[in-house]
């Protein structure tokens, strides 16, 4: 399981990334959403740039999953909350 | 073409025949009522709530709002609403009694709002960049919906589904086909 947590920005508003809570939100590759629709849902969410959640959807469809964010355990349920909400398969992982 | 525009900051419009009117109002309804099901607690019993009748354990789980722990077994509904761990069943549980009964009630929310906003006759539709992003997600779930139900796979293109125009699976697809077109424009149009 790669993690590249220098690359994932987060807006100011949301949890600074520690080194000791390493858990990860995947989102795995299906067949019915939208490249667009997975890239926006990842700016909407994340605040990420078009050009990131740009690379982040093709990862998930090319590498049939990508880490799309990294925190505390609460927080990624967070996410994958939301995530759920726009009918993505996000998931929670402890990265080790 | 049919599909999405933007209008002044925020705002979309789309102009809808009445057949096609008919397809998504079908659709999202359909998507609501499974959604919403049988596991819907509904509003919790109580003084402010409906059918107070007494005793208030009763029914504690409507009280609590708790959803169940356990996957859908409804393929649908195992899609729409899906395990938050891959690996960890007791988290999954714990996840789901705790979110579901607020993510089923989102998407039924969603559907409301596309069901509220476009006449069963069709005609020109505008939306608020908040009922855009309903729509969005409610046309998301139908398509989520169809996949299942069709098994579209990774390997699905238009261009090659091949189907006999008598097989009753190839009307599905052309909605699918279709709705992914006016998802596609309204992810542009909000972008």
């Amino acid at each position: 399981m790669s993690v590249a947590p220098a690359e994932v920005e987060r807006p100011e508003t949301r949890q600074e990334v520690v080194p000791d809570t390493p858990w990860v939100t995947i989102v795995w590759n299906d067949p019915v959403n939208l490249m667009s629709y997975v890239t926006y849902v990842f700016q909407q969410v994340f605040g990420y740039s078009r050009r990131k959640a740009e690379k982040l959807m093709l990862d998930v469809h090319h590498k049939g999953r990508a880490v799309v964010s990294a925190g505390t355990r609460e927080s990624m349920e967070r996410d994958v909350e939301v995530l759920h909400g726009y009918g993505l398969w996000a998931t929670v992982s402890h990265d080790k | 073409m049919d599909g999405f525009r933007t209008l002044r900051k925020g705002r979309v419009s789309a102009r809808f025949e009445p057949s096609q009117a008919g397809i998504i109002r079908a659709l999202v309804s359909q998507v609501a009522e499974l959604v919403a099901g049988e596991a819907d607690p509904g509003p919790p019993p109580g003084p402010a709530g409906p059918g107070w009748a007494g005793d208030p354990l009763d029914d504690l789980s409507g009280l609590l709002g708790a959803g169940p722990d356990t996957p859908p077994e409804d393929p649908v509904l195992a899609r729409l609403l899906p395990d938050a761990y891959a690996d960890d069943t007791e988290a999954a549980g714990e996840f789901r009694r705790f979110t579901e009964p607020d993510l089923r009630s989102g998407k039924v929310a969603a559907a409301r709002t596309v069901l509220g906003t476009l006449p069963p006759e069709g005609g020109r539709v505008e939306l608020s960049g908040e009922d855009a992003q309903a729509w969005l997600r409610a046309l998301n779930d139908v398509r989520l919906a169809l996949g299942v139900r069709l098994s579209i796979t990774e390997d699905y293109d238009s261009r090659h589904a091949d189907l006999d125009p008598a097989d009753p699976r190839s009307a599905y697809l052309w909605v699918y086909d279709w709705l992914t077109y006016i998802q596609e424009t309204l992810v542009r149009a909000l972008w």
